[in-house]
């Protein structure tokens, strides 16, 4: 084993310490059960608090294990668990805007589609849960990239898939902050000539975006003359926002 | 006045009430839900307190249209759609309920349907049904047996007994009315005549001084206190049918919960199997003739994903069966027959219990997660397959519905295993949507059956994509597992 670092292996001694029973323990018992002097205890503990691991009681000063630490293990949403809770809200959205509706989610550089409702005209089409969406030319993506808990950049270079793709990494971050801004994200004919997009973030108990939401149509429909109908973003967001309210519960 | 635009439904179910109301394109405006006590007095009996499902019901109603920012004159009708079986008296003067209501799970009456076992062709014959503590006419005669003072009253008249569309129909308009699917699960009605039948009142030992009058499914049997017309009742199960415009014969839909439920419509003819489905009656409109229904019960299929979460822990919620099967390519050579409380529908064998089988040191979890989904698979194409048998038709797609059609692998595994395509419809609340369709039929908001289909749309499709020698292995696999689960119970 090579080299540690030793102040996080006290915090570690510290967290293990913390969970081993149901009782708070205050600096003193801390100290003594690790053998370790209270002044150096106190820095890592004011870190841990820092950080929402450990939480101090606001009567007694003693710690307790932190709700967010709590939350770290059972944090990540399966997308099968958040298709089961959305699809009710996505057949909605569907029906009201006439349109087809998606659930995106992150997937390794590309937006994974993990629902998709038939658009209600009962016309040919074919599921395409499963398939991927490239991130920055598509309105499923742009949400889920301005949104990105991680921060991470796209890297170039981006492929064209229509002469309207945003291909600049530059104008492709104006944009996404302009996603943040007015918190949905469009599709011009970005990635498949005559059609448009609309979607918004759906997130989960914590804030973060876990998915994206939105429809699909032809341009004609969504945005006659080149300029979308508003009628059609605020279902997108109202499908959004229904989920997300319903994750949070 | 405002003019009329909504139709609302109750869906008085086994765990919960609830109200939705539709508009004209049959989407959801809006929902209200309570639900009520399970109580558990001894192993085995499941009972409801009627006096509360009443007033939740009452509270959901008038929170679905209030809520939603609705006034009662745009309700332009209500429909009811209940649990099925479950049996509640009262009596007639206060209109009090006489004993806790028995819930159609409930086990009391085993020894009674064995006693009543000389009599098993003629309910076969007359009401479409095997003796079995399922449905109400045991429960009637279980209760009237416990108390001589009570057969009297009921025999006069003064104790009535009814389903909860009765119940919710006499608390709503203060009739004695019953619909004739409700009525088609009582083991009283002929499904033939679609009235009470002597002989079978004879043989089950119930008076029919207590029986509600047995209507169609839709027409308007009086008005809410509000104005409303009451205008339909069916049983959850035909609503369902209903809901997914299930209007010719041979189309069938699947509605997947803890256990399934399938139902074909099977045309103005009952068909009385010889495969081990029930005969019932699908809808009935006004005075147009009955709409009969082949009917297949599986016990255990969501139930099976939630006992792998709670039982085994091996998911922490039922939508990650999907993820943990998908992390295998196949079942690895394992099938799981859940036949938990023995097998239900064709097979009705009650000493069968359930099996795991085709183990070996490669089979993982994943693989277990598979074999689960397959289970639901293959106990739909069991039933499929009886019902093509009894019908004579063949089923073309399947119209799948309920909490388990968000899981797609197992869409896609039904699609592959009955070899037909399988459609999960737009609006997921097919339930009460088929009595909101109904009351709405009855008080012309809609004109026909036609506009209502024309409301019915595709949300997803899934087609079969294995091969027939493929699906033949496997089914013989199946087959072959079902067999060793026969003969555990020593009786």
């Amino acid at each position: 084993m090579g080299d540690t670092i030793q102040s996080v292996e006290r915090a570690a001694a510290i967290l293990r310490l913390l969970a081993s029973g149901p009782r708070q323990l205050g600096v003193a018992e801390l100290a003594r059960a690790l053998g370790l002097p209270k002044g150096t205890l106190h820095g890592i503990l004011r870190t841990l608090v820092h950080v929402g691991f450990v939480e101090q009681d606001d009567t007694t000063g003693k710690y307790r294990l932190g709700a967010t630490l709590l939350h770290l293990g059972s944090s990540y949403l399966d997308v099968n668990e958040l298709r089961t809770r959305s699809i009710n809200w996505a057949d909605a959205l569907a029906g009201r805007s006439r349109e087809s509706a998606w659930i995106g989610t992150p997937h390794e550089g590309h937006v994974l589609v993990i629902h998709h409702v038939f658009r209600p005209d009962d016309s040919m089409q074919t599921l395409q849960v499963g398939t991927y969406l490239p991130l920055h030319a598509s309105a499923l993506g742009k949400v889920l990239l301005a949104y990105d808990p991680y921060g991470e950049s796209i890297t170039p270079p981006l492929q064209a898939h229509t002469k309207r793709t945003l291909t600049d990494p530059a104008r492709l971050e104006a944009e996404l902050a302009q996603v943040r801004a007015r918190g949905w994200a469009a599709e011009m004919e970005e990635l498949t000539e005559g059609e448009v997009a609309i979607a918004a973030p759906i997130r989960d108990a914590r804030g973060l975006a876990v998915g994206a939401i939105g429809i699909r149509g032809a341009v004609e429909r969504l945005a006659p003359g080149g300029d979308l109908h508003m009628e059609f973003v605020s279902y997108v967001r109202d499908a959004a926002r229904a989920i997300t309210r319903d994750l949070a519960r | 006045m405002p003019r009329p635009h909504y139709v609302a439904a109750i869906d008085q179910g086994t765990t919960s009430s609830r109200c939705i109301v539709f508009d004209q394109a049959g989407n959801i405006i809006s929902v209200a839900q309570r639900e009520h006590r399970q109580i558990f007095p001894k192993p085995g009996w499941v009972e409801h307190d009627a006096t509360e499902i009443w007033q939740n019901v009452e509270a959901v109603l008038a929170e679905a249209v209030s809520g939603a920012g609705l006034e009662d004159g745009q309700i332009a009708a209500l429909g009811i759609t209940n649990q099925r079986e479950t049996t509640v008296l009262w009596e007639r003067a206060t209109g009090r309920p006489v004993r806790p209501a028995i819930v159609w799970q409930d086990t009391r009456t085993d020894a009674l349907t064995h006693a009543l076992a000389e009599h098993a062709s003629l309910f076969r014959e007359k009401a479409g049904l095997p003796l079995a503590t399922y449905f109400s006419g045991p429960k009637i005669r279980w209760l009237l047996d416990q108390d001589p003072g009570l057969r009297e009253r009921a025999e006069r008249g003064e104790v009535l007994f009814g389903t909860m569309d009765s119940w919710l129909l006499w608390n709503l308009t203060g009739r004695h009315l019953t619909d004739v699917t409700n009525a088609s699960r009582t083991m009283l009605m002929n499904i033939h005549t679609l009235g009470w039948d002597d002989d079978l009142l004879a043989a089950m030992g119930v008076p029919r001084a207590m029986l509600p009058e047995i209507r169609p499914s839709a027409e308007v049997y009086g008005h809410t206190r509000d104005g409303v017309p009451v205008a339909s009742a069916l049983g959850d199960q035909q609503a369902a049918l209903f809901g997914q415009t299930c209007f010719a014969p041979g189309e069938t839909k699947s509605t997947y919960g803890s256990g399934s439920f399938l139902l074909m419509n099977t045309g103005q003819e009952p068909v009385v199997s010889k495969h081990g489905l029930l005969t019932t009656v699908g809808y009935r409109i006004g005075d147009g003739p009955a709409t009969y229904a082949l009917e297949g019960a599986i016990a255990v299929t969501g139930s099976l994903v939630q006992w792998l979460r709670d039982n085994l822990g091996l998911i922490s919620s039922a939508a990650e069966i999907e993820t943990l099967a998908k992390t295998v390519d196949d079942n690895g050579g394992c099938y799981f027959v859940p036949a938990f409380s023995g097998l239900f529908a064709p097979h009705w064998r009650s000493d069968a219990r359930g099996v795991i089988a085709g183990l070996t040191g490669f089979v993982n979890k994943g693989h277990i997660a598979r074999a689960v989904l397959e289970a639901t698979a293959w106990q739909t194409r069991e039933v499929v397959d009886a019902m093509n048998a009894d019908s004579g038709l063949d089923l073309t797609t399947l119209r799948a519905d309920g909490g388990m059609t968000a899981d797609n692998l197992l869409m896609q595994t039904l699609a592959d295993v009955l070899a037909v395509p399988v459609i999960r419809p737009m609006v997921a609340e097919t339930t009460a949507l088929g009595a909101a369709y109904a009351a709405g039929l009855a008080t012309g908001y809609w004109p026909d059956l036609d506009s209502l289909r024309a409301n019915w749309h595709k949300a997803a499709e899934w087609r079969p994509a294995i091969d027939e020698a493929a699906r033949e292995r496997e089914y013989r696999n199946w087959k072959k597992a079902v067999a060793r689960t026969l003969d555990w119970v020593e009786q």
